[in-house]
């Protein structure tokens, strides 16, 4: 079990020479995510998503400050345990496809991961992980610049999964791609959580989310809103208890479509 | 009525993007274009705005060629609008130089005055986005050719921007091409569909 327990986040920021400013980016921010699980976590762009997988991860940049808790299998997740574990149990798979080493092949930067993942055959662990993203022959062997925006979207879920990670962290894995791309990304990740593995899919897509998904977080302004099963977005969403998620559902092309009335989203930044 | 008929483009010899291409746009009209990525959608949207030269066939408005200079009576917004505005001006800058429009239009599209004094980087991309289809909104404006300008915002920013759209749209009697992956979003703004498909156009059932 994977906990997040009030978090929260500031960024230091000098104002003038001496003094300093903290920045508030996220609070009081919670969520679990279990073995077999695919958690989604839906919200507005700049709601803090991705901050929140930093975090996880402990990539945070060095002047951010983190308060509340991080917890793995009951123990606590803190930067030295998350040093000994990314890579091998606990993989990001990045938004931004800049992540890639733009002058080497592919199938090494696979290879690469599943090394440093510890995998006793990394060169046979790669091919397997871009076979099953759909990844082979000659489209496996080349630059990243020589690859669709997403192909080379595919090369990031193929290291994230080349080794064992039993805790694979997908931010915006599926923006870019076309439906039927969409769909081979989205099910990966299902098949990964059906595989026992805690998946956390990060997204601004909550229909095609909610495909696939067990829970939905709804995040928004730097916080979670609530946690609701899948299955709670449907019909008008009474099922959901903030007035956000609600908005967020109907505002969905295929419901109401609608914009929210000013009282239901006090806040909406 | 904006008609495209026989257009022929490619971007090397003897290869073709589009192949054939005829299509009408009436005022007012919404129409749905979709297509696996690399088909030439955007291709095909950039022609209709005048950024591209077809090889052959011919393009017209009201029966009369395009203008070739001045503003465009059909205007083209990019998915990525970072793309589309100069990162070096001020949001104030980047609308007047198309236009200027007034402070209520402005409020429709939830423009904050502030924002004038700010840069392209110190707006989200939806904000940002919000900025670039205000711009294109200048008079003389008649025809909008919208290139999956929503699919990286989330819904309830999605659904403000288009419904804002749609109202503009219908006082203006604007055209508008919706360029898209997403069925559910074509088929709620659009009255009919186009598929694009090995260089050519299908009507989708």
């Amino acid at each position: 079990m994977l906990e997040i327990d009030r978090l929260a986040l500031d960024f230091l920021r000098y104002r003038g020479l001496w003094r300093r400013a903290a920045i508030p980016c996220l609070h009081d921010v919670s969520l679990t995510l279990a073995r077999g699980e695919l958690h989604a976590v839906v919200g507005a762009s700049g709601a803090g998503k991705s901050l929140m997988a930093q975090a996880l991860i402990g990539l945070l940049p060095g002047n951010a400050r983190l308060r509340g808790s991080l917890r793995l299998d009951g123990e606590l997740l803190d930067a030295t345990r998350q040093a000994a574990l990314r890579g091998k149990h606990l993989a990001l798979i990045p938004q931004s496809l800049a992540a890639l080493d733009p002058l080497v092949r592919s199938h090494h930067q696979v290879t690469w991961a599943a090394r440093r993942a510890g995998v006793n055959a990394p060169r046979a662990a790669a091919e397997r992980a871009l076979t099953d993203v759909g990844l082979v022959g000659d489209s496996a062997r080349r630059y990243p610049h020589q690859l669709s925006g997403g192909m080379a979207r595919r090369v990031l879920l193929a290291m994230a999964t080349a080794g064992e990670a039993e805790w694979l962290i997908a931010d915006e894995p599926s923006v870019g791609l076309d439906p039927a791309h969409r769909a081979g990304v989205l099910e990966q990740l299902r098949r990964l959580a059906d595989a026992g593995k805690g998946v956390l899919l990060i997204t601004h897509d909550l229909r095609h989310a909610l495909s696939v998904a067990d829970r939905v977080t709804v995040f928004h302004a730097g916080t979670t809103l609530e946690t609701a099963p899948a299955t709670a977005f449907q019909g008008r969403g009474e099922a959901l208890s903030s007035d956000y998620a609600r908005a967020l559902w109907r505002a969905l092309p295929d419901n109401d479509f609608a914009r929210p009335a000013v009282h239901e989203v006090p806040q909406l930044a | 009525m904006l008609e495209a008929r026989d257009i022929t483009l490619g971007y090397r010899p003897g290869d073709s993007v589009l192949r054939g291409v005829s299509l009408r746009l009436a005022a007012g009209e919404w129409v749905g274009l979709s297509g696996a990525s690399g088909s030439g959608k955007s291709t095909l949207g950039r022609l209709l705005a005048g950024h591209h030269t077809p090889r052959r066939g011919s393009l017209r408005l009201d029966a009369a060629p395009l203008p070739p200079h001045g503003l465009h009576p059909v205007q083209w917004l990019p998915q990525v609008p970072e793309l589309a505005v100069n990162p070096r001006w001020r949001i104030g800058r980047i609308l007047a130089e198309a236009w200027t429009p007034d402070a209520a239009l402005r409020r429709r599209f939830g423009i904050a005055d502030d924002w004038l004094e700010r840069y392209p980087h110190e707006l989200s991309g939806g904000e940002l986005q919000r900025v670039a289809v205000l711009r294109s909104l200048a008079p003389g404006v008649r025809y909008l050719i919208a290139d999956e300008i929503s699919s990286m915002l989330d819904a309830i920013t999605q659904a403000e921007l288009w419904q804002t759209l749609a109202e503009i749209a219908e006082q203006r009697d604007l055209g508008v091409l919706v360029i898209g992956h997403d069925q559910a979003l074509l088929k709620r703004l659009c009255q009919h569909q186009l598929r694009l498909e090995n260089g050519q156009l299908w009507a989708e059932p």
